[in-house]
């Protein structure tokens, strides 16, 4: 049963993650669980979630970016110039602000991996320029509001194809949606089960598999119903599970993505195979700065402003996720999935924590607890596991 | 002071016999030689006497003064007077030249350094050694040789009875080199013991009083430096059966496929530091050639600046393939241009350690196993299942991570990846270090199947026997350049050997 004992920390991990949004549950009274409360969960940690999947792909090639916090802050300046004050459309202001992204990771990704400056030193340069231009850029403080449509693209709903048909009734299309998700992963299942006996690979036995995809369409369904009793899907979550769906499979199944992989778990080695290092680390960088970016814009549009007092410390939020999700500080291992669980437990804490009336300065303690312990774990059940596959 | 025993010392790594029943015997003020081939247990066995493996993990006992000793550690010995200075050096670049010498043994009085004292000590220990250094200067703004000389001050900087010197002068020039020789024979003269480990033979027969010669574990014999040549001490060396360590091929030999042209190569960070000479050599279809050489000759140098330049800068020369110059800028490009470099350095250079048998096979022909977007894993899969029953890889599965193999299994993934790359050229440096003997059996089957398939093998050993079992022709090596080229007829340990004496 290899399948289940690779995949054990993911496993636990998601245990987890259950286990405290039960205990929430309890502890506040059923208010944890509430769809708003749900949805909320979503909107709240979106761009937590862009930057962790970013920082997942920065973290495996052993490496750290220092800077996605001031980026993020910088994106949605820009944004808030180009548009409030500017009044581009946002056809072109989107792209803009993501080239930009992209053009400020390649800045880093540059020093890093053709001049051989320390990442670290490099993105905490970084940090502080790209602070500071924010600064700049709001010169005259913060600039409100943007247009609706840009608003509602970060903090809106996926409207009810019935219409509105006033309170107390359910959201019909975030239950379609749902509904068809299971049916596309139950599809896909099925077809890599066969494809997979016909190669003779292993596979789950099929109790396993029909357990799994109960608990995977239960869970889908579920959100769908909350989703459908409050105010619909969050437009947000479409973005990020398409984000979730294009990074899984860049990591698991593409060239770049062993690349990737190689690249963190053994530099020489990946070099001495013909892999392009440098260039797989600047790709990484610019790529977390075309994130960094978004988030900065569905951060800016869920506010309904571009504030120069934009939350610091972001990107630390970010690195802490991709290790809660398993990700190895000397590289070359995690997976997106991991960011987002990781994400995910990290603001379910907060959430739960804030119902509780536990301030912000209990909740940075009990995330700091979680991460160590979430590490401490790992290293100790890899050496287990290291141990019994020992030959 | 007094003599120094080591009485049947036997060292297991696993089922590794690695020091099978070792005698040893360092009369007291005089100069002890130990020599030996790589491999042969030398630097294992200074290892134990000086308690770097400890008393209870090897068998056999110490004697010093007539007393048993049982040594816990470093720190164990060094009480003792018997002192180490190891191959690699153990100096801290960035400090000075007296914090360096008295590092672990300040010169301090309730934790408080006394700085004068220091610095008065390191210029009596200088002036000693002979270095005419500045106590205050840095050890990284000082060459090699110097270095060897602030090791040797720290070593007098402890109480020294016994001084071990493992190769000591393998990275030095001549000059340097004389005047290391020099100072131990100084050190002789106030009593002091030495043990040097030596692959040069001229300077073993220069100050040595008697000569030890040690042969896969054993000592084989033990006489002093009287009426003693290098032929003499090659003879201990070598002798033994090697008839039967290698398996026959028979391979009919085609036209020259691969082929070096005046290849120069300098030190990436030392500019103007020349690492391979104007060095001219060829290869035919299924051929089987050997390079051999003292370790420092520039063997892997050459190697990896074929390899797409993975090593050097400055780099002049044509690589000739078929009949067809090629300009390699990368290693990508040497790759594709059918050429594979197998690394001497397997867990630092050549596996990723935390993935799976499987994925370490693939890593160097991903391209291959593309189709449309995704990687075929079912493919990849099948690929290494393939070359896991081919080369015998013991593993459970192919999911099994490579960090859980042993040196001989990780060492057949290695070349299971080359060989999935499919090259015509193969350069493989060091391909059965630290593998078991069974291990490296196989390994040589595989390079006769190479050869067979009229694949172009480059194979670069330490281990004389095994260069001249496996190759059909041997080209010797000496600080960056080629000293010599011998048949398969010609070559012989002694022949090789006085390739890079005479040189």
């Amino acid at each position: 049963m290899s399948i289940i004992r690779n995949n054990i920390r993911q496993f636990g991990m998601i245990i987890a993650l259950v286990a405290v949004a039960i205990l929430f549950q309890i502890l506040t009274n059923g208010i944890f669980f509430r769809p708003a409360n749900i949805a909320n969960l979503i909107t709240q940690n979106g761009y937590i979630l862009i930057l962790a999947i970013g920082m997942m792909l920065v973290i495996i090639t052993g490496r750290i970016d220092l800077s996605v916090g001031s980026l993020l802050a910088f994106a949605s300046a820009l944004s808030g110039v180009l548009i409030i004050n500017m009044g581009w459309p946002l056809w072109v202001a989107i792209p803009a602000v993501l080239a930009m992204g992209g053009l400020s990771g390649a800045w880093n990704g540059y020093w890093i991996a053709y001049k051989n400056i320390p990442f670290f030193v490099v993105t905490l340069a970084g940090m502080l320029v790209f602070r500071g231009l924010t600064m700049l850029t709001l010169e005259d403080g913060t600039l409100t509001p943007f247009p609706d449509l840009f608003h509602t693209m970060s903090a809106g709903f996926i409207p009810n194809i019935l219409g509105n048909t006033g309170p107390g009734s359910y959201n019909i299309t975030a239950i379609l949606i749902c509904l068809a998700v299971s049916l596309i992963l139950i599809y896909m299942e099925f077809r890599n089960r066969k494809v997979s006996i016909e190669y003779g690979a292993e596979i789950l036995p099929m109790p396993f598999l029909i357990a799994k995809l109960v608990l995977l369409v239960g869970a889908i369904n579920l959100f769908g119903y909350w989703f459908a009793a409050a105010r619909g899907m969050p437009n947000i979550l479409l973005l990020l599970a398409a984000l979730i769906v294009i990074y899984s499979f860049i990591t698991n199944k593409t060239v770049m993505g062993r690349h990737i992989y190689a690249t963190g778990g053994n530099p020489k080695a990946a070099e001495l195979s013909g892999i392009k290092v440098k260039r797989v680390v600047f790709w990484v960088y610019v790529n977390m700065g075309v994130l960094a970016a978004l988030a900065g814009m569905v951060f800016a549009a869920r506010l309904n402003a571009a504030t120069p007092r934009a939350e610091a410390g972001f990107e630390l939020q970010a690195i802490a996720a991709a290790f809660i999700g398993g990700a190895s500080p000397m590289g070359g291992i995690g997976k997106i999935t991991g960011a987002i669980i990781g994400a995910m437990l990290m603001g379910v804490l907060n959430n739960g924590l804030g119902h509780l009336g536990i301030g912000a300065d209990i909740q940075l303690a009990v995330t700091g607890l979680v991460l160590l312990i979430a590490v401490t774990f790992d290293v100790y059940t890899k050496t287990k596991v290291s141990k019994t596959e020992k030959t | 002071m007094g003599t120094l025993e080591m009485k049947s010392i036997t060292k297991r790594f696993d089922r590794v016999l690695a020091l099978n029943g070792v005698n040893l015997t360092a009369a007291d003020g005089k100069i002890l030689a130990v020599v030996g081939e790589n491999g042969a247990g030398k630097s294992t066995l200074m290892k134990i006497l000086s308690g770097v493996y400890p008393h209870g993990e090897y068998e056999g006992e110490i004697f010093y003064k007539g007393e048993a000793c049982r040594f816990r550690d470093i720190k164990d010995s060094e009480k003792r007077g018997i002192v180490i200075i190891h191959q690699e050096l153990a100096l801290i670049p960035y400090l000075s030249i007296s914090e360096n010498i008295f590092l672990g043994n300040e010169q301090a009085k309730n934790g408080v350094i006394n700085w004068h004292l220091t610095y008065q000590k390191t210029a009596e220990l200088l002036e000693k050694v002979g270095l005419k250094e500045n106590p205050h200067t840095l050890v990284e703004n000082i060459g090699v040789g110097k270095q060897q000389l602030v090791e040797i001050a720290k070593a007098l900087s402890k109480r020294v009875e016994v001084l071990v010197l493992d190769e000591p002068t393998a990275a030095l020039n001549d000059i340097e080199s004389e005047n290391l020789l020099t100072l131990l024979l100084e050190l002789k003269k106030e009593g002091i013991t030495s043990i040097l480990i030596s692959h040069k033979l001229n300077e073993v027969l220069k100050i040595s009083d008697q000569i030890t010669i040690l042969r896969d574990g054993k000592t084989v014999e033990s006489f002093p430096n009287e009426n003693v040549d290098e032929n003499r001490i090659i003879r201990g060396m070598v002798g033994r059966d090697i008839l039967d360590r290698f398996p026959a091929r028979d391979v009919e030999q085609g036209e020259v496929m691969f082929e070096v042209k005046d290849w120069t190569v300098y030190h990436p960070e030392i500019a103007d530091k020349k690492v391979i000479d104007n060095i001219n050599f060829h290869v035919k279809k299924g051929e089987v050639v050997g390079i051999a050489g003292l370790m420092g000759a520039g063997r892997t140098e050459l190697a990896m600046s074929l390899f797409g330049g993975a090593y050097g800068s400055k780099i002049t020369g044509t690589i000739i393939k078929d009949g067809k110059t090629l300009m390699l800028k990368s290693i990508s490009q040497a790759i594709e241009n059918g050429i594979a470099y197998l690394t001497e350095d397997r867990k630092q250079y050549g596996l990723l350690l935390d993935e799976t048998i499987c994925r370490n096979i693939s890593l160097a022909n991903l391209k291959s196993l593309n189709t449309g977007l995704a990687v075929d894993e079912f493919k990849e899969k099948r690929v290494a299942e393939d070359y896991r029953g081919k080369v015998d890889i013991r593993s459970r599965d192919v999911q099994q991570h490579v960090k859980n193999l042993s040196g001989g299994n990780q060492q057949k993934v290695v070349l299971s990846k080359w060989l999935f790359a499919d090259p015509e050229t193969l350069i493989l440096d060091e391909p059965t270090r630290g593998v078991d003997v069974g291990a490296k059996y196989e390994i040589y089957l595989i390079i006769n199947e190479l050869a067979k398939q009229g694949k172009c093998v480059i194979v670069i050993s330490s281990e004389l026997p095994e260069v001249i079992g496996l190759s059909d022709r041997i080209y010797v090596m000496n600080e960056g350049k080629m000293v010599g080229e011998l048949s398969k007829e010609e070559a012989t340990q002694e022949a090789i050997m006085e390739c890079i004496m005479n040189h």
